[in-house]
């Protein structure tokens, strides 16, 4: 590992002053410290963030959750209110690692966690995301755990959060502090998806700093999914956050965002917008996947993708239908 | 030596099993190697020394974490507690016994790491935390098998005693709500 120097900030103002080039913000370090040690990130310099005084999860009158970015993964999930009022958001930070890295991993680096795409990774190999450039081996080589939907030429990688999932259906938004000052990013947008640039996995500046999640009222029946190759601490083949609400038999309003199938969480905006107003029954579930995964555009060994996301989309909502 | 290559120390602060220690250490110390090779605890063990395995589970603070992706110099101050701590006046914990009853160990190189989670998990349990297969998340969870495999899932075994781990950490709990119950 390369030497650093470690500077730890008390506030998001200090953070950004002791920002340079070359550093990179540190919260529980639990994948950036892997990557440091794989020789795939080298920082000059690591800005600790993990105890600036924005750790706490407040409920506001409204029902929206503002959460700070310095929040353990475990004390969000296993907070009471949020449990009670984004059951989907819970389920999604439970499903993800492990119990010990949850104690560690912060809510602004689960956002900001890196790809775990094997080339990546492999300091040895070549990869448009790691050296821009050098070309994709996983395009034709070990990708059966990689994109379906969104990716590029350069780039077929998958974004690896749980709890992104979840946010991206929930319309959350992120709050940034950057050079200019203070801003707000839908967080559907803070991802990218890959293009020509996939070494950016998202729209921020170098410097540019998460200090909370805002996350707007919930008041329909949710829930988060996740298939993987073992019961626990793997990620996701394909995950689903999904919310339903249905009146009179009819759908009034849905939510789907999809993990591990692209490069960003993946809002299903035309199986939602197939769904509303439409009845809530089977068929019409499965119609709704099946417009949304028209999109998608599977590599050799990853097609069976398609197929488990149709599903995972319909068996979902067709629960939440019989909640609702 | 070249500038870009020279390791930079600072000095901070631990509190390992109850006692303070003043360290200079590398900024590139994982609180791992800190432990095994600064204070001579080797109790926690190297396994993948990427977050996967869990043989270096310590309690962090009182929570458990991966002492191998926890860098030292972020952690100044922490208090630490590694499986030599976990003994009381010489006597094991009802864990350690209830590992050594219901044989939750083969070779033990993973054992330090299973008992210092499983401590924890016992913890998470009483306060109320629930896991991903807590069914309704709004009631407090119940340490059923289901509930010590999900949540033991970050603590790999390669002899395969899970079985004797699960019985194990379901004993330990038994008996710390027995004890609850009679206090």
């Amino acid at each position: 590992m390369r030497p650093f120097v470690y500077e730890r900030a008390t506030s998001a103002d200090e953070a950004l002053r002791l920002h340079e080039d070359g550093a990179f913000y540190l919260g529980g370090g639990t994948n950036l410290v892997d990557l440091m040690r794989l020789g795939v990130e080298e920082p000059a310099r690591l800005v600790d963030v993990s105890r600036l005084p924005n750790g706490e999860i407040e409920l506001r009158p409204d029902g929206s959750l503002l959460i700070g970015a310095a929040v353990s993964n475990s004390d969000l999930a296993a907070d009471r209110t949020v449990r009670e009022s984004h059951p989907m958001l819970a389920q999604a930070v439970l499903a993800g690692a492990s119990g010990q890295i949850r104690n560690l991993a912060t809510v602004g680096g689960n956002l900001l966690q890196r790809t775990r795409c094997s080339y990546f990774q492999d300091a040895d190999k070549p990869c448009n995301k790691r050296n821009p450039g050098s070309g994709c081996p996983a395009r034709e080589g070990e990708h059966h755990n990689l994109a379906i939907l969104g990716h590029s030429e350069a780039c077929v990688a998958t974004h690896p959060s749980d709890m992104a999932v979840a946010l991206a259906a929930l319309d959350a938004t992120v709050h940034v502090q950057g050079r200019d000052g203070e801003r707000t990013t839908p967080l559907r947008e803070l991802h990218r998806l890959p293009g020509n640039e996939p070494q950016r996995d998202t729209v921020l500046d170098p410097g540019d700093l998460i200090t909370a999640v805002e996350v707007p009222p919930l008041d329909i029946p949710s829930r988060y999914r996740k298939v993987r190759e073992r019961a626990s601490f793997a990620f996701a083949l394909v995950s689903i956050a999904a919310a339903l609400d249905v009146e009179g038999g009819t759908v009034r309003d849905v939510r789907i965002a999809l993990g591990g199938v692209a490069h960003k969480p993946w809002r299903a905006l035309r199986a939602e917008e197939a769904l509303r107003g439409a009845p809530a029954i089977g068929e019409e579930f499965q119609r709704a996947a099946e417009a949304e995964l028209d999109l998608a555009e599977p590599l050799r060994d990853n097609a069976y993708k398609v197929p488990l996301a149709r599903n995972l989309i319909v068996r979902t909502l067709t629960e939440l239908g019989e909640q609702s | 030596m070249d500038s870009e290559v020279t390791p930079v120390h600072t000095e901070i602060t631990l509190v390992v099993n109850g006692t303070e220690h003043r360290l200079r250490v590398d900024t590139r110390a994982s609180l791992l190697d800190t432990l095994r090779e600064d204070l001579g605890l080797t109790g926690s063990k190297k396994g993948c020394d990427h977050g996967q395995c869990g043989a270096c589970t310590v309690l962090l603070d009182g929570r458990r974490a991966n002492a191998c992706l926890a860098l030292a110099v972020a952690h100044d101050g922490a208090e630490v507690v590694t499986v030599e701590g976990l003994a009381r006046d010489g006597r094991l914990s009802p864990l350690q016994e209830a590992f050594i009853e219901q044989d939750g160990f083969q070779c033990g190189y993973c054992t330090p790491g299973q008992l210092c989670s499983a401590t924890a998990v016992l913890d998470e349990a009483d306060r109320g935390w629930p896991s991903a297969v807590t069914g309704d998340l709004s009631a407090d969870p119940v340490l059923d098998d289901d509930e010590i495999r999900e949540r033991m899932s970050g603590n790999l075994c390669r002899c395969g005693a899970y079985m004797g781990i699960v019985r194990a950490v379901r004993e330990a709990a038994r008996k710390t709500e027995t004890e609850e119950a009679r206090a």
